[in-house]
Formats: C-alpha cells, structure tokens, sequence
C-alpha cells in the first residue's frame, strides 16, 4: 500500500517557526540578518506603481492619432498636475485652439501614435510589510524581503476572516464547550486575542468590534452568522483581506464544535502573552490555513510539552471531520485493511474509533478524519 | 526539456503508465497490451502534494504509482524514486504520461476588441486549450481603461492572449487594449523572475504597434490572428502557443513540476485539453453528437461536439469541495433543497456545506449526507451547462445570406450550438458522478441536470480515465480508442424523453419496445411520470415512439421514430417529465414526485430514505 497520510492542523506547544515577509514587488529591505524585530517593526518597503488612466488626447483635440505626439505640450516623463494642459492643437491657420487636459495629477507615461491615447501615472503607493511575530530576521531575500525566525507555541485553525494582528491571549470562556456570547466579552478584552469555547456567534463579534477587540479564537461558527457578519455569502474560501475590524480563527469548523481540549488548554497556559493571530484562508491551490503563534522567551522551555508525531495507528487520537460524528473526538480501535460499505452504499476503507463518552466503537471512513496529535 | 525522449514504435509498447495529477488527488492508470488488445487493467491513487508541507507534485505522483504497481505486481518505481523504463515481465513500463490540473490549472485572462466576436474567439482558444479563463477585457465592456487596468494587476493570470480586429482592418482598439496590458505591468502568478507571457494573436497589421507597447513589460509572443476574417476562427495556432507556454512557464514554476517533467516521456497536458481530445476523437470517429461534463472540487468543465464543432466551457467556481460553497450561493437553498425528498434545517445545512468546503477530502458516510450532496451536483451541473449553452454558439458578428428556404427559420448568428434533440452520448465523470455507489444515481443526477430530450445514451467514465487517455492518443491513438471503448465508459442505457405541454395525467405518446429475445412492451408514457426497463449493457432493442398531439421525439411533433437504443447498467429511461423539469411548490407534491422518480430508477434504498426523511423531520 502506498504512503497514506491524513492530514491534520498543527496544534503544538514549541516548534521553530519561520515567516517569511515577501514585498508584493521588489523594493528595499530595511533589516538585516541577526536583528530582533517585534511584531509591527517594518522589514520592507515598497512604492507599488500609481493608478493609471488613459486619456483621448486625439478625441479632445479633433486630430489623427499620429499627430499627437507633436500637440504633445507634456512630453513623456513629465509631471502633469490635474486639469493641466496636456496637449494642444491649432486649426483653421492657427485661429481657434483646441486642448487637452490631465484628468489627474501625475506622471506622463505614453503617448501613442496609433491611439492617440496617453497614459497617466499616479503618484506611488507606498507598501510595507511588518515582522508579524516577535523573532530574529535570519534570512534576507534581495529586495524582496526577509525570513523571520520564532520559537514559540502554534495553532492551526481551520477557517478564519481577517488579517495580521497581534495583542495579550485572554480566555473568555471557562471550557472549551462554553459559547462565546456578548456577555463575555468585557471592555478590559480590548486590544486582546480573546478565547472562546465551542460557539462565537455573529453577535458576539460585532460587540467584540465595538470594544476594539483585536482577535477572536473558538471553536466552531454558524455560517449563517458568518453570512451576516460579512454580508454575503462566502462562495469560495479564500479570505484574509476582510477590513471588519478583527480577526476571527475557527479551530474546529462550521456549527456548534467544542475545542480540542489540547488547544484550548495550550492557549489557556499562555494567557496574558502577547499572541500573533492570521486569519487568512485559502483552501485551494496552496492552502494556507489560519493561525495562532505565540512566541516565547528563552526559559519558557518548561511549558514546551514533548510531542511525539506518529501515523494513524491503533491508540491514535482523531477527530471526525464530517456528520454523523462531526466533530467528536476518539481513540482509534481498529484499522480494517478491507473496504466496507458505509450507510451511504458507498465503499471506502474505514476506522473504528472509539469516541469519547460512547459506549462502544463506531465505523467511520478514514477519509473523514483528523490526526490530533499528542 | 523532459527526460531524453527516445522514438519508441508504437508497436513495441506494452506497459503505458499515466497519471492526473488533480487538485485533490492524483490518479495513475496503467494500460497494458493483453494478447492483440490494449486493456487497462489497474489503478491507484494518492493525495496531491503541491500544497504544503509537500510542496512537490511528484511525491503524490510516485505514491500512486506505487499503489498501481502494488496492485498489478509490477514494480514501477526503483530504490531512487525513478520511473522504471522500459517494461520487463515483471517491472517498468515503457512510457509515462501525464495530465495536470493542480496548482489551480492554467489561469489565463483574455482581452478583444469586441465582446461578441474576437474577445469570444479568444475565449474560446483559452478555454480549448484547458484554461480557467479569469476576466475578459475588452473594448465594449463599459468598463473604463483605469478599471482594466486595476482588474488586470489584481488577478495575476498566468498568461495573457490579446487579440481583436480581423487581418486588415482597424489597428487602433487592438493596440489600445496592448496599452492597457502595459499599464498594468501585470505579474505572474508563480515566480517574481520571469515577465508575464503575453500571447498577440490579433491582426497582423497591428504587431509591430503592439510589439511595441508590450515587448519591454511582458514576454510577447506572436501567432497568426485567431480570428483573421470575420467568417472565420483560426484557434489552432493561439491554442498550441498556450500549450507550449503552460509547460514552459507555469508548469515550470509549481512546486515539483520540473521534476515531474523531467520523468515524462511526452508533454505534460492541462487535464481538460485531455478531455477535450478524446472527446474529439471520439465523436468523429463513431460521428455523433456528444457532451462530457466533469466535474470536480473545485471547477466543472462542460465539452460539446455538436455538427463537428468542439467547444469547452470552465466554470471555475462551480465544483463538489473547494467551491460546494459556491453552488450553495449561487443556486440558493430552494433550488437545492427541491431535489431532497424531504424537509432540511438550513443552519445545519449550511454548516455541512461549509465543513465540506474547508476540509474537501471528505466523503459522505450517511445516506441522508449521499442525498444532499447529489442535489448539490444536480445544481452545479445545471449551471455549468447553462454556461455552455451560452457560449458554445455559431460565430457571431457574422452577416448571414438567406434563402427564400431560410425565411420560417429562427437561426441567426450567435444561436447555441447545443441542440439537445440531436444529442446522441452524455458522459458524466468526476468523483460525484463516477464514484456515486449505484450507477441510477448518476443517471438521475445526469437526467435531472442536462434534462435531455428525445434519445439519448447516458455514460460515465468509470474510473475518470479520460484524462489519461486524451494524452496517450498523443503517444498510441489505437491503445487511447482501444482502451476508450473496452474500458474506460460504463455505458448506463438510455434516456427517451419527448418534448411538448402536457396536462397531469394525459398521453405524451406510446411505445412499442421490442426486446433481444422478442418480449415486446407496449404502453402510454403519461404526462410527468417516469418508466425504466432493464435493458443489460451490450444489448440493443427497437423502440418505436408515437408522440402525442403537440409533442416531439426528434421526428418533429407527432411523428413516430423508430430507434435502435443501447441498454446499460440502468437500462431504458422513459422520461414524461417536461421540459425544463418543475416540481410542484408544495412540499408533500415535490415530495411524492422525487419519490416516486428515485424509485422508478431505484436510486436510493426506499426504506432508508423514509427513515432519513423521519429523522429530519423529528
């Protein structure tokens, strides 16, 4: 049989992280190889080039296309202010002027004689891009960017909205099986990462906006709140770019899911540390998944937990990752090498898994499952 | 560029190995010749690994060799991770082929002067050479130059065919869209070394001005206009440019291709002009009309022959995992739920759709899961072949010459192509379709989604074969047709349906079904309802149709038609359901229908559905 893996999100209490910060296009990087840098340090900057826009200068002047370059009165390269002449025309033995002007402030890029359009640049947008998280720049890609090195605790969501950010971790819930309500968030939570249980809801969010709360991590979310909170429908998960205010990364999935224990506990034992949270998503070519990382200090070792990362074994801890055991956690009983038919009628290979808190073990596909590693 | 491919006789192949490497997994095939004939005789597949922690296509690639080698108990990879060539008697095989569609495809945008005609032309050479077609921009498209050109910077396509103005005529808009393109200064979207590929094919006029608007910001390639008079699309040349630089540029670029392209003994295609070349070759061969529909995770491709003309559509956001989300959103609950022979709860719903979406490898364990994610394909496939229909037309823009014999014709310039009554195979392949567990489900999703008209064959591709064999025909046409035919299509049986108002419980019209070993059936097909008669795989019967007064089985209305039709794994469909299908609005209605449609089919075991439709309730 060949290798077969199952993949599963990273939960984990130290592990060597790498970031790198790459330019959208090549520009200045403004830090070096050994520097400490914190979250919000900016590492590389660029200027992205201006808008641009085409104006009719043959259309405004009632001329052919291939006499424009000599009504040209801003020549290729040279600044224009809006509402400036840009090009002029004489007729009728130079007795009526006609004229064209800039329709915005900028630069002249290209006047084309077969056209007669010319292009206008804008000023440059500046573009920075921050450190993220708290480390040591190792890597100096040439004007591009750099690789920034942190050791630290990591928590892969599953899903999530909006982009870097960073502040104090605080829990909000008691356990991972408490709902994230308004309730429980409090005005103290602003600036914070907060830590919900197995349900944040719509409602909670926008209060969480209110307050200024910078990030929001629980388990499980209705997409029916999600349709409100965004105000459409997400049709393909690709997300990130949301400007709502915070950041929310969803552990387990859609609908009411508690958190693994394992990461409500990680994050619960680095309360008050500052926690650097992404919820960028995209699960399509190049799957990127949301994150938490909190960096630690030297002497943290202690709170590091030996992990062992092994395959999908007997004894092997999973989660169920569709209905009808959506979200429950167990312990694998039985590998049966022989395809069986499911309750679908289809035919696929399956587990028997011994799920928390049932009585006896359950058959579920192997394709339905996560490695929750221990 | 590949491994040092040696000229092999076609004669002396024995062992074909090929895989797909697909968004989701990658599947390998081997063909070998059994006796005089090419036969595939094993499969295997694994996850595709482009993604990280992978980040190398080809180790999801040898995985699934591995397994089909297992399988067959031949070796086919050595110690190193090598390809074992040639073929021995117990290991190896003598060429390796391959399709690709993962790493999203080949992510193109097009631009043409005039919507209709060249942008369209352009389009159409995208799309046939296996491309997920972004945005279209052109001169009429009431969008301003600054807007293009922000559109333009925003996607980061992997490569750009410009064309527009027929050989001759006006340079002016065609440079201008080159103007725009330069603006933009767009990126790829693999690598930050390499300019974008630009590919000129518009009139030949205009090239040196085009040239130089482009040549200093992009990578300009020039080929023959794709539309150099207006009478006439030349795509060949653009489509085969689009290949070369698929392979060169954007394969180059995603994690591990170069390795994978080192392996193979011939290009690498994008996995839909596989299909599209099969397809191709299939309907000229046999001359009939056909339509394929694949559909995956996260795209659905819709491929039609209809009178010789081949077209491809891509709905990029139309598919089973990645997009599922995006069916949701753009059918709505209602026109999903209509297909569910019971009431659903939409925040559970929702929030199964979603799960699927963010962890795609999933497959469903409970009926009542199977149900729900069928009604979801009947709709994607419904909208993708929506889109077919609009795009795969007669050229427009075209004047048409009349004849006194034209003047009671509706035909016009830019009228679809896909006349459903002429339409003689329909293949379903994708993972929904193809792994459905009873071969009716797939006939009903079929049915319910193209709602075919008058006689028509249904087939699935068993095991999603026809990328690998649309690029072997490149290598070995007679294994690619051989194995094709034997192997690769399931044939399901037949669909009949006539087309006409009717009224519940009235006459469409009668048959007369005379079976293989004589039995003959006679009867009235009643207005909205459903017969289906075994009819095995291999066997042909005589069906002879009388329509009704009003009603058309491709004789014209009224007219009797006699056909020989196929059976399959389902059999003979008599379908009195209208066209297009609508089901009543009150629920117990819709209910009783799909019930009764899914039980003439035998599509779900009966028994368990009422116990899902109990639990759903409660």
């Amino acid at each position: 049989m060949a290798h077969a893996y199952t993949p599963g999100l990273k939960v984990t209490t130290g592990m060597t992280l790498r970031k790198r910060r790459i330019l959208p296009l090549k520009g200045e990087v403004v830090v070096r190889v050994g520097q400490d840098v914190a979250p919000d340090d900016v590492v590389a900057r660029t200027s992205l080039p201006g808008d641009a826009t085409l104006v009719n200068v043959a259309g405004l002047l009632g001329v052919s296309a291939d006499e424009v370059p000599d009504a040209m009165v801003k020549k290729v390269g040279e600044h224009v202010e809006k509402d400036e002449i840009l090009a002029e025309a004489k007729s009728f033995f130079g007795l009526f002027k006609s004229n064209a002007k800039s329709t915005m402030t900028g630069t002249v890029e290209d006047v084309n004689k077969v056209t007669g359009q010319v292009l206008l640049r804008g000023a440059p947008v500046p573009v920075e891009v921050k450190a993220y998280v708290r480390g040591k720049v190792v890597e100096i890609v040439p004007e591009e960017g750099c690789v920034v090195e942190t050791y630290g605790t990591f928590v892969q969501g599953i899903f999530g909205i909006g982009g870097e950010t960073h502040g104090p971790l605080v829990m909000a819930c008691e356990s991972p099986d408490q709902h994230l309500t308004p309730e429980r968030i409090k005005d103290e939570h602003a600036g914070a990462i907060i830590v919900g249980g197995n349900l944040v809801t719509a409602e909670a969010l926008k209060k969480a906006i209110k307050i200024g709360v910078k990030g929001v991590v629980a388990g499980g979310f209705h997409d029916k709140d999600l349709k409100d909170f965004l105000g459409y429908d997400l049709g393909v998960a690709i997300t990130g770019h949301e400007t709502l205010g915070v950041t929310l990364v969803v552990t387990e999935g859609f609908g009411q899911v508690d958190m693994a224990k394992k990461t409500y506990d990680i994050l619960a034992a680095h309360e008050g540390r500052e926690a650097c949270v992404n919820g960028a998503t995209q699960i399509r070519a190049g799957v990127i998944r949301p994150e938490v990382v909190i960096p630690m200090d030297p002497g943290d070792e202690a709170l590091v937990a030996h992990e062992v990362s092994h395959g999908l074994d007997l004894g092997a801890m999973i989660r169920v990752i569709r209905v009808p055991y959506f979200g429950r956690i167990g312990k694998v009983t039985s590998l049966p090498a022989e395809p069986v038919v499911l309750d679908s009628e289809s035919k696929a290979r399956i587990l028997e898994v011994h799920l928390d808190g049932d009585p006896a073990p359950v058959q579920v596909p192997r394709a339905n499952v996560e490695l929750i590693e221990s | 560029m590949g491994r040092a491919r040696v000229a092999i006789n076609p004669a002396d192949i024995k062992v074909i190995l090929a895989t797909d490497c697909g968004s989701t997994t990658t599947k390998a095939i081997l063909i070998q010749k059994i006796g005089d004939e090419y036969r595939q005789t094993h499969r295997g597949e694994a996850p595709t690994t482009v993604e990280a922690p992978f980040e190398d296509v080809t180790m999801g690639v040898l995985n699934a060799v591995t397994e089909v080698g297992e399988l067959a108990g031949r070796r086919l990879v050595d110690d190193e991770g090598n390809i074992i060539r040639p073929a021995t008697e117990t290991e190896g095989c003598d060429i390796y082929i391959s399709t690709s569609s993962a790493g999203g495809g080949l992510q193109m945008m097009v631009a043409g002067v005039v919507r209709k005609m060249t942008a369209e032309s352009a389009e159409r050479a995208a799309l046939g050479a296996g491309s997920i077609v972004m945005d279209v921009i052109c001169s009429n498209d009431h969008r301003l130059p600054h807007q293009q050109i922000e559109r333009i910077r925003q996607l980061r396509p992997d490569m750009i065919l410009l064309s527009g103005g027929i050989d001759g005529g006006t340079q002016s808009h065609v440079v201008e869209l080159a103007q725009i393109i330069a603006a933009a200064n767009p990126r790829p979207r693999l690598g930050s070394d390499y300019n974008l590929p630009v590919i000129y094919a518009g009139n030949k006029d205009a090239r040196e001005h085009v040239a130089e608007e482009l040549e200093k910001k992009t990578h300009l390639f020039v080929v023959d206009n794709l539309r150099p008079v207006l009478e006439q699309e030349n795509l060949a040349p653009a489509r085969e440019k689009i290949h070369e630089l698929f392979m060169e540029h954007v394969m180059a670029q995603a994690p591990g291709y170069a390795k994978l392209m080192a392996m193979t003994d011939a290009p690498i295609m994008p996995t839909p002009a596989a299909v599209g070349n099969i397809l191709k070759t299939i309907a000229e061969q046999n001359d009939i009309n056909a339509v394929c529909v694949d559909i995956g995770g996260a795209t659905t491709d819709v491929f039609s022959v209809f009178d010789k003309q081949f077209n491809r559509t891509v709905s990029a956001n139309l598919g089973m995992s990645y997009s599922i989300s995006n069916v949701f959103a753009e059918a709505g609950l209602a026109n999903i739920a209509r297909w569910v022979p019971y009431d659903l709860n939409e925040q559970d719903l929702r929030d199964n759709v979603k799960n699927k979406m963010i962890r795609p490898t999933t497959i469903p364990q409970s009926m009542g899961s199977l149900v729900f994610e069928q009604a979801i394909a009947k709709e994607a496939l419904r909208l993708a072949f929506i889109q077919h229909k609009s795009f795969a037309t007669s050229l427009k823009g075209v004047q048409q010459q009349r004849t006194i014999g034209d003047v009671f014709s509706q035909e016009t310039a830019g009228e679809t192509l896909v006349d459903m009554m002429k339409l003689d195979l329909l293949v379903g392949s994708g993972g929904v379709l193809s792994h459905a567990p009873r071969m009716s489900q797939t006939a009903m999703m079929l049915i319910d989604s193209f709602q075919p008209t008058g006689f028509t064959r249904l087939a699935k591709d068993s095991i999603f074969m026809m990328p690998h064999l649309g690029v072997a025909a490149q290598v070995h046409p007679e294994a690619a047709t051989e194995v094709f035919t034997k192997d690769c299509l399931v044939f399901l049986g037949t669909c009949l349906c006539p087309v006409g108002s009717g009224k519940a419980g009235k006459e469409t019209g009668t048959y007369s079904i005379k079976f293989p070993d004589g039995k003959v059936e006679e009867g009235a097909l009643i207005y909205n309802t459903t017969k289906v008669f075994p009819l095995p795989d291999g066997q042909t019967a005589q069906v002879t149709f009388k329509p009704a007064r009003g009603f058309d089985v491709g004789g014209g209305k009224g007219q009797e038609v006699t056909r020989e039709v196929h059976g399959g794994e389902v059999g003979l469909i008599l379908d009195g359901r209208p066209r297009p299908i609508v089901l009543p609005e009150k629920p117990a209605d819709r209910v009783a229908e799909l019930q009764a449609w899914m039980s003439a089919l035998d599509a779900y075991p009966m028994d368990r559905l009422h116990q899902v439709a109990e639990s759903a309730a409660g």
